[in-house]
């Protein structure tokens, strides 16, 4: 590759052609200040904060958004540069309702620290939020859109067009009226938002925030009268500790277990427990569609199935491709199935009322707020879920509760509903229920064990924006003998943008495949829109990789061996898909609008 | 009637019924030549920025790309000018022989006409005269095809850039650049975008060579150009005049004998106040010829009975609802500057603040994303600079 020479604040370098000056400076160890600029999106521009100088040019160059090019003098620290710099910030301030004392994004809004470096005084421009009239929409279960914190950035704008295709969010009118919009100004739980949260994990400010249940669950803690029981996702663990200063890449399941206690939840327990459970009835949905479909030929089943532990995308198959809801399968989301057992296998186990019983959950996500919310979730006669925290806001909690996390010694679960396999682990990332279920679906059929090399199925994990698997099938047992020979074609993508492709090619028909799992987010649950700030690509790695160590780890590698599922079935449930399940386990779904 | 002073010209609005003779045989020229010609003729471009237009042809000839564009910036939007309608209501086929020769040089197929939506009158007329052009490129054997595409009103999709996001369905919000049109343009393809006047202009360039129009005007800024004159005048309206005029001499001509300044190149233009009339010219910045002035082709006179403070809280105002809002220096910096003057003249704010006002307007011309925010200053600076009292008082 042509690499260009240029030269900046007098250091030499030699860059890549079609580098920003902002990662060449990068490669110099300078930093350059950014609002509008987010790694995981298209280069914007726009905010301005970025600006360099380049020597003999009069105007000031945007540093994220300048190719280098040969023989450039650039300069970031000069005095023109610094009162740019501050006039932009102190632009945006006055635009801005700045409220920090009140704000969730307090100490982690990148304006508010760009403004304490630039030492954004009193002496200010006019105070432009008091001449407008901002509304504050708290609708939605989800998230709180709050414009009179919004800069204008348009990452949110960004993220919702580029990561997941939807365009919930858009940029309207102009001038001073300019703002960030849904369709029709309708409230965000009105439009075709999914509630992912991408848009939420990429707002630099306390414009756009996951609503939060802070209160409500200390509040249920404290109430003596309640037993609360809190369930933590797989992609909990392995971020959690990003927001409590630790390095991306942490398991940090222990301390977050003695942490839950000490903050004084009755029972702490695992969603990854439901998420082996999953994988049972999930597994033996897709065995019994193919049975359906293949030996049966009944025109009322449909393949390819595809997963529904993701809520943002069970929201965006409703609205966007309804005719395929038959497509979704009917378990239940981990969250959901776990919701539904706490308020009646497990109230009954620890004899405790099930009115009596707060059900908290930790989620790597802020549409599981939007999905305990749904109306079908109260298959245990009560509110399955009922209070749902993101990974932040549990550590805010931690936090406010003065325990000193890193300190903490590693406790275990509760039991019961607190063991679970390293397939359960995996469902927090992309092609993690993908391969959790092919551990347990194949050995059902076959009575061996996958075969790949340690149970790691390679091939679904990754990056790649949508990823093929084909397993063939031979030797399979008597009562799966249809089996025998079939190239069982599987599909992982993650991003809702992929979801879309992937959706596209099985509508047009360029597709026959029988499995595809989907997770709304970048990477999967690990890169929800509930975990910690900043998530991009490196970080997204670094939290896979700690999933797999974590998997690797676990003495029980495939759901069906987790003995606690063993028993389930035996105690309570009888057999997968059996009159239970579909009680607790299962659910439908519903078409939805279009904008 | 005004003295016969300045150098009044019939060069863009003369009838000329040669279209098709002139499109052929500059067709028959290199291409080479025919980009010479114009670099020599000094042509700039009539939009406002004054890139030279020969170098722009040249450069998207240069690049490479699957296909590539030639549009004609018929969107028009700074209030008060009206030329760019004249031209194409009354010599339509200079443009669109402009256009084609354009397309032969950077080896375009398909040209469009980016036409303002409140013309949508001329949309008619229009589409007849290009069904006979088709006719003639045709004979030529030229694959090059024009179509107009109707504008949505706001004034930032004259912008360039933002005329091609609005052109590919989007929102009219202007680029990054570079990548520059030539490189990257509609659709990402290489682009030429030219004002209307100035593809009229290529025309009699192409007709009658470049000498004669590179002896009018002055140095940088050569040729004549079509001005918009309204404001304290008794006779406003289009004119054709040399370029390098001082504004002097401009104000004898066309004002109404009481003039205390004259807007050049409407709100994104500056304010010259009487004391500079004799030696401003008119004309593109350049070392040469002194305090010249960018201009797109309003000129707007304001005699002794006008506030200036009310010219540009006007200016201003339209700024802030005119700026797409996407760059920070532009959508919060225009409602602080219109805000600002609004305070200094309550008292609310001391006089001081008007140098801050004038130094966030410095900010904003270089750290703007277009030349809408960019240009802010000119006025915002010129009018406060010149005309302080009436800002306070
Ligand atoms: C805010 C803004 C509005 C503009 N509006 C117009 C316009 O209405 N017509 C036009 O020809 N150029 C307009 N321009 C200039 C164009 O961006 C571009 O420079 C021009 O079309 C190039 O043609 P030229 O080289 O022939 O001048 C505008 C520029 C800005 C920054
Ligand atoms: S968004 Fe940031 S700057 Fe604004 S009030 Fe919240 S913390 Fe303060
Ligand atoms: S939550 Fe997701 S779907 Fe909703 S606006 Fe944000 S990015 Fe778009
Ligand atoms: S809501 Fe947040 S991400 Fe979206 S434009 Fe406003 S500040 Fe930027
Ligand atoms: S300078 Fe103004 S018009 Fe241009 S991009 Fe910025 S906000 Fe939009
Ligand atoms: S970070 Fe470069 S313009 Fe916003």
């Amino acid at each position: 590759m042509n690499r260009v020479n240029l030269n900046i604040d007098s250091i030499q370098v030699s860059v890549a052609q079609g580098t920003t000056l902002l990662n060449a400076a990068k490669e110099l160890k300078i930093k350059i200040p950014t609002l509008c600029h987010h790694e995981d999106l298209c280069v914007a521009g726009n905010c301005r904060v970025c600006v360099v100088e380049q020597v003999g040019s009069d105007r000031l160059l945007p540093a994220c958004a300048t190719p280098v090019s040969e023989g450039m003098e650039i300069r970031t620290n000069s005095l023109k540069v610094r009162n740019a710099r501050k006039t932009v910030i102190d632009l945006l301030v006055s635009e801005h309702r700045a409220d920090c004392t009140r704000c969730f994004k307090n100490g982690n809004c990148e304006l508010q620290q760009l403004s304490s470096e630039y030492l954004i005084g009193e002496d200010s421009y006019i105070d432009l939020v008091s001449l407008k009239e901002y509304t504050i929409d708290y609708f939605s279960p989800s998230i709180i859109k709050d414009d009179s914190k919004c800069i204008r950035c348009q990452r949110c704008v960004r993220t919702c067009d580029e990561l997941q295709a939807i365009g919930a969010l858009t940029v309207a009118y102009k001038g001073e009226d300019m703002k960030i919009s849904s369709f029709f100004e309708k409230p965000m739980y009105e439009v075709i938002c999914t509630n992912c949260g991408q848009c939420v994990n990429r707002c630099p400010t306390g414009a756009l925030v996951e609503h939060n249940y802070i209160d409500e669950v200390w509040a249920a803690i404290s109430n003596p009268n309640k037993h609360v029981v809190v369930q933590t996702a797989p992609a909990v663990r392995i971020a959690l500790g990003e927001a409590l200063g630790m390095p991306p890449g942490n398991i940090v399941t222990g301390k977050m277990v003695g942490a839950l206690r000490r903050m004084g939840f009755n029972s702490v327990l695992d969603t990854d427990f439901t998420a082996d459970l999953t994988i049972i009835e999930e597994g033996n949905e897709l065995l019994q569609r193919l049975k359906s479909v293949l030996v049966d030929k009944n025109p009322d089943v449909h393949l390819p199935m595809t997963t529904s532990c993701s809520p943002g995308w069970v929201k965006y198959i409703e609205h966007m491709y309804p005719d395929y809801l038959p497509n979704l399968s009917t378990a239940k989301s981990p969250q959901q199935m776990f919701g539904a057992l706490a308020k009646t296998y497990y109230a009954k186990k620890m004899n405790i009322e099930p009115e009596d019983m707060v059900s908290v959950s930790v989620m790597p996500c802020t549409a599981k707020k939007y999905e305990a919310n749904r109306p079908e979730m109260h298959s245990s006669g009560y509110k399955d879920v009922d209070l749902v925290l993101t990974t932040r806001e549990l550590a805010k909690m931690i936090q406010q509760a003065g325990i000193g996390f890193e300190s903490l010694e590693n406790e275990e679960f509760d039991s019961f509903m607190g063991v679970s396999s390293g397939a359960g682990v995996i469902f927090g990332a992309t092609g993690g229920v993908m391969e959790a279920a092919l551990r347990t679906a194949y050995e059902v059929v076959t009575g061996r064990e996958v075969p790949f090399k340690g149970l790691n199925i390679t091939p679904v994990r990754g990056m790649d924006e949508v990823k093929e698997a084909t397993i063939k099938i031979e030797d399979a047992l008597p009562e799966w003998d249809f089996l025998n020979g079939v190239e069982l074609k599987t599909c992982i993508a993650h991003g809702l943008a992929n979801a879309k492709i992937v959706m596209d090619k099985v509508k047009n028909g360029e597709a026959s495949y029988h499995f595809i799992e989907i997770m709304a987010c970048p990477g999967g649950c690990l890169g929800g829109g509930g975990q910690p700030i900043p998530t991009n690509a490196a970080i997204r790695q670094q939290r896979s990789d700690a999933i797999y160590r974590e998997d690797t780890g676990k003495p029980i590698r495939k759901s069906h061996e987790n003995p606690e599922i063993i028993k389930l079935y035996k105690e309570f449930l009888k057999k997968p898909l059996g009159h239970k399940s579909h009680e607790l386990l299962h659910t439908s779904y519903t078409e939805r609008n279009r904008y | 009637m005004p003295k016969k002073n300045l150098k009044r010209l019939d060069l863009i609005f003369k009838n000329e019924h040669d279209g098709e003779k002139v499109l052929m045989k500059t067709l028959a020229r290199p291409a080479q030549e025919i980009v010479n010609y114009l670099i020599i003729s000094g042509l700039k471009g009539r939009g406002g920025a004054g890139y030279p237009t020969g170098l722009k042809w040249k450069l998207a000839s240069e690049a490479e790309g699957e296909m590539k564009y030639v549009i004609c910036n018929a969107d028009e939007g700074e209030p008060g000018t009206f030329k760019d309608r004249e031209i194409l209501s009354q010599v339509p086929n200079k443009v669109l022989v402009g256009m084609a020769v354009c397309a032969k040089i950077i080896g375009a197929h398909q040209g469009f006409i980016y036409l303002r939506g409140e013309y949508k009158f001329l949309l008619q007329q229009l589409n007849d005269v290009i069904d006979d052009f088709h006719v003639w490129t045709n004979k030529m054997g030229m694959d090059f095809r024009v179509n107009i595409f109707l504008g949505s009103g706001a004034y930032i999709c004259g912008e360039e850039t933002a005329l091609f996001e609005s052109m590919e369905g989007f929102r009219g919000e202007p680029r990054n650049k570079p990548p520059f049109p030539t490189q990257a343009g509609y659709r990402g393809m290489p682009t030429v975008i030219n004002n209307v006047e100035t593809l009229a202009h290529a025309f009699s360039i192409f007709k009658y060579g470049p000498e004669m129009f590179k002896d009018l005007g002055v140095q940088d800024s050569r040729g004549s150009k079509v001005f918009s004159v309204s404001g304290d005048t008794p006779i406003p309206g289009i004119y054709e005049l040399e370029f390098g005029m001082s504004v002097q001499k401009f104000v004898e001509d066309f004002g109404d004998g009481d003039a205390k300044a004259v807007q050049v190149g409407g709100a994104a233009g500056f304010c010259v106040p009487r004391k500079k009339f004799v030696n401003t010219k008119i004309g593109y910045q350049g070392k040469l010829t002194g305090e010249s002035l960018p201009t797109g082709g309003s000129m707007m006179i304001f005699n002794s009975s006008r506030s200036m403070y009310n010219v540009l809280h006007n200016y201003l105002d339209f700024f802030v609802e005119e700026s797409c809002g996407q760059c920070t220096p532009c959508r919060v910096g225009t409602q602080q500057l219109l805000l600002g003057i609004e305070a200094v003249k309550k008292g609310e704010r001391s006089s001081d603040y008007l140098n801050r006002l004038l130094d966030l307007a410095e900010n904003m011309r270089v750290t703007a994303k277009c030349g809408l925010g960019q240009s802010v200053a000119n006025s915002f600076s010129s009018i406060v600079e010149n005309f302080k009292e009436e800002m306070i008082y």
